[in-house]
């Protein structure tokens, strides 16, 4: 996996799914279409101001609440490389390696980045720098059950590779 | 032979693995005895199904589709994403598929159609599937490419949860139900407070709480960040499912023994009716202790949390010879076509409608923002669903109040939130 280096937009604890993607736009299932309106209810020109590449960070239990997949293909498809959170809600968390979304679980530098921070992160090593601070932070290693999903390309490659294998 | 103490969840998997035990931290991959989906993550599924071109389901008669979401199919773009879902049901010949006059909440119909019970493994593509947990079933939410997945496995990985145990114990107040009890829980340990955890719950409280109620609590476990919220199986477990459910039941009992990572003890004669101020559903605050009169503008009695005939008996208790509150709309929706002919034969819906209430069609609707009753910029509502996030039900400056059905039907008729007693009812 390729290195990050992005902008940060910061966000509270307990960012839930219906500010993620709120329900009203889920009679779709378009990429496009859900990036439109991602994070509309917090910030309702987020999509509009977001960057590709640029990195969300959040406080604990980021994306709680529902199990709407929507939630991480929005933030994905919006052009958003990375989540930093210091904790995610569990099913948020299984979305997100599933549909290929980076997310990184580091209390001190979700804590300490700021709106505005460059960050530069290299995803195999879980080493986290921001830039704008000169910080380098270190993330808790991925189970290698996890890591092993994440190298085949996401869950279902993962088990189409199973699936031929039998 | 050596004994392993367990927990309620950890019996359960280590049960359907074949193995003497297993512990909190380890991962599994485990048999799934149903898969749910709904008009909302169905179509994802399904997308992310064909994508695979393997074009074969483990065994159709373990998938569910609930089109629950957006019924009576609010636009067209709903309409097609149930579209996607009937065709989808038609072509790998799914029977458990729900549309229109047989379909209701889905978390009210399956196990009214008895498709779950006690030690199944159950995934739905819907974070409150934890509400099979009354049953004793290790059932939790998932997204749809998880879904997708176990269509084709009919596996799923866990890391097997930590567990959270919460005792109740004394005399319930009046007007206090399962529905305070889970309030006041998530409001003690906060929306992350079981994050990743099994949440157990027991006492003799729990033991004499009907099944809707129990359904209310469980439903509620992934409030709090839970993976699954358990009840044991009892008699009154074994009564409900009795003629509904057609596989034998497997009935497990957490071990003494077995290790918590933290026993909380609740004595229920000191909780209140309770409401979960916006924005977070542990905003909890007993109803008397509200510092002014909170004016609202709608009421709604529903959703897989409190759609239940339990749920409207108690609605009409209070509403019975009573009117609606010229400033409040109060929408009362019966969670599945059952329910509602339930409530019609015991003579509620009469009382509804002649209270001034409106009686909707099993739906989520307004729950989620989706329809049938959304909020406009500052109104409020008090309501029996289960989040009151910015926005849940309407527009982002609206606000939701959470609470039972008694404190929602009390606050329907004065316009303000209350409890039972401040209108007289016994």
């Amino acid at each position: 996996m390729d290195k990050i280096k992005g902008k940060v937009w910061k966000f509270g604890d307990n960012i839930d799914t219906d500010v993620i993607i709120p329900a009203r736009y889920l009679n779709t299932t378009d990429p496009e279409e859900l990036a439109k309106h991602c994070m509309e209810d917090a910030d309702p020109e987020f999509s509009k101001k977001v960057n590709k590449g640029d990195i969300i960070v959040a406080g604990k239990n980021f994306g709680c609440g529902s199990s709407r997949e929507h939630a991480p293909i929005s933030i994905k498809a919006c052009g958003i490389a990375c989540v930093i959170a210091e904790s995610f809600a569990r099913i948020f968390y299984r979305n997100a390696f599933n549909t290929g979304l980076l997310i990184l679980e580091c209390p001190e530098a979700a804590k300490e980045a700021e709106t505005g921070d460059e960050l530069e992160i290299y995803p195999e090593e879980g080493k986290i720098i921001n830039l704008t601070k000169n910080k380098t932070y270190i993330t808790k290693p991925l189970p290698g059950f996890m890591k092993e999903i994440l190298e085949d390309g996401g869950l279902i490659p993962h088990i189409m590779k199973k699936f031929k294998l039998q | 032979m050596k004994r392993y103490p367990m927990t309620l969840a950890e019996k359960i998997l280590a049960k359907k693995l074949n193995r003497p035990f297993v512990e909190a931290g380890e991962l599994v991959e485990v048999p799934v005895d149903l898969t749910l989906a709904n008009d909302i993550t169905g179509p994802l599924a399904i997308k992310i199904f064909e994508s695979t071109k393997i074009g074969k389901i483990f065994n159709p008669e373990k998938i569910v589709l609930v089109m629950d979401h957006f019924t009576p199919n609010k636009d067209i773009k709903s309409a097609e994403q149930v579209r996607i879902c009937r065709e989808f049901a038609r072509k790998y010949g799914i029977s458990h598929y729900y549309e229109g006059g047989n379909c209701g909440i889905e978390h009210a119909l399956l196990p009214e159609l008895g498709l779950v019970g006690p030690g199944d493994i159950v995934i739905g593509a819907d974070s409150h599937t934890c509400t099979y947990g009354a049953l004793g079933a290790f059932a939790t939410g998932v997204g749809s490419t998880d879904l997708a997945a176990a269509w084709i496995t009919g596996k799923i990985w866990f890391k097997v949860p930590e567990s959270i145990k919460f005792v109740y114990y004394g005399k319930l107040k009046p007007w206090v139900t399962g529905k305070d009890l889970i309030l006041y829980t998530i409001g003690d340990i906060g929306v992350d407070g079981a994050l990743y955890k099994a949440m157990e719950f027991t006492g003799e409280v729990i033991k004499k709480l009907s099944m809707a109620e129990r359904f209310t609590m469980a439903n509620m476990a992934i409030e709090a960040g839970g993976k699954v919220g358990l009840i044991e199986a009892d008699k009154r477990t074994l009564t409900y499912i009795k003629n509904r459910f057609k596989r034998a039941p497997l009935v497990l009992k957490a071990d003494k023994k077995a290790k918590y990572v933290e026993i909380r003890e609740y004595d229920v004669s000191k909780i209140e009716p309770v409401v979960a101020l916006p924005h977070l559903p542990s905003n909890v605050k007993a109803v008397k202790d509200l510092s002014e009169k909170i004016f609202i503008d709608q009421v709604v009695i529903g959703s897989c949390t409190n759609g239940r005939l339990e749920d409207l008996a108690i609605a009409a208790k209070i509403l019975k010879n009573r009117k609606v509150n010229s400033n409040v709309r109060c929408i009362i929706i019966p969670a599945t076509p059952t329910i509602y002919y339930h409530a019609l034969k015991k003579g509620y819906i009469r009382v509804f409608i002649e209270a001034g209430a409106i009686v909707s069609p099993p739906t989520c609707g307004p729950c989620l923002g989706g329809h049938m009753g959304i909020l406009a910029k500052g109104e409020k509502a008090v309501a029996t669903t289960n989040r009151n996030f910015v926005g849940r039900m309407g527009h982002p400056e609206s606000e939701v109040y959470l609470a039972g059905p008694a404190v929602a039907a009390a606050s329907a008729v004065l316009g303000y939130i209350a409890t039972p007693e401040e209108l007289g009812v016994k």
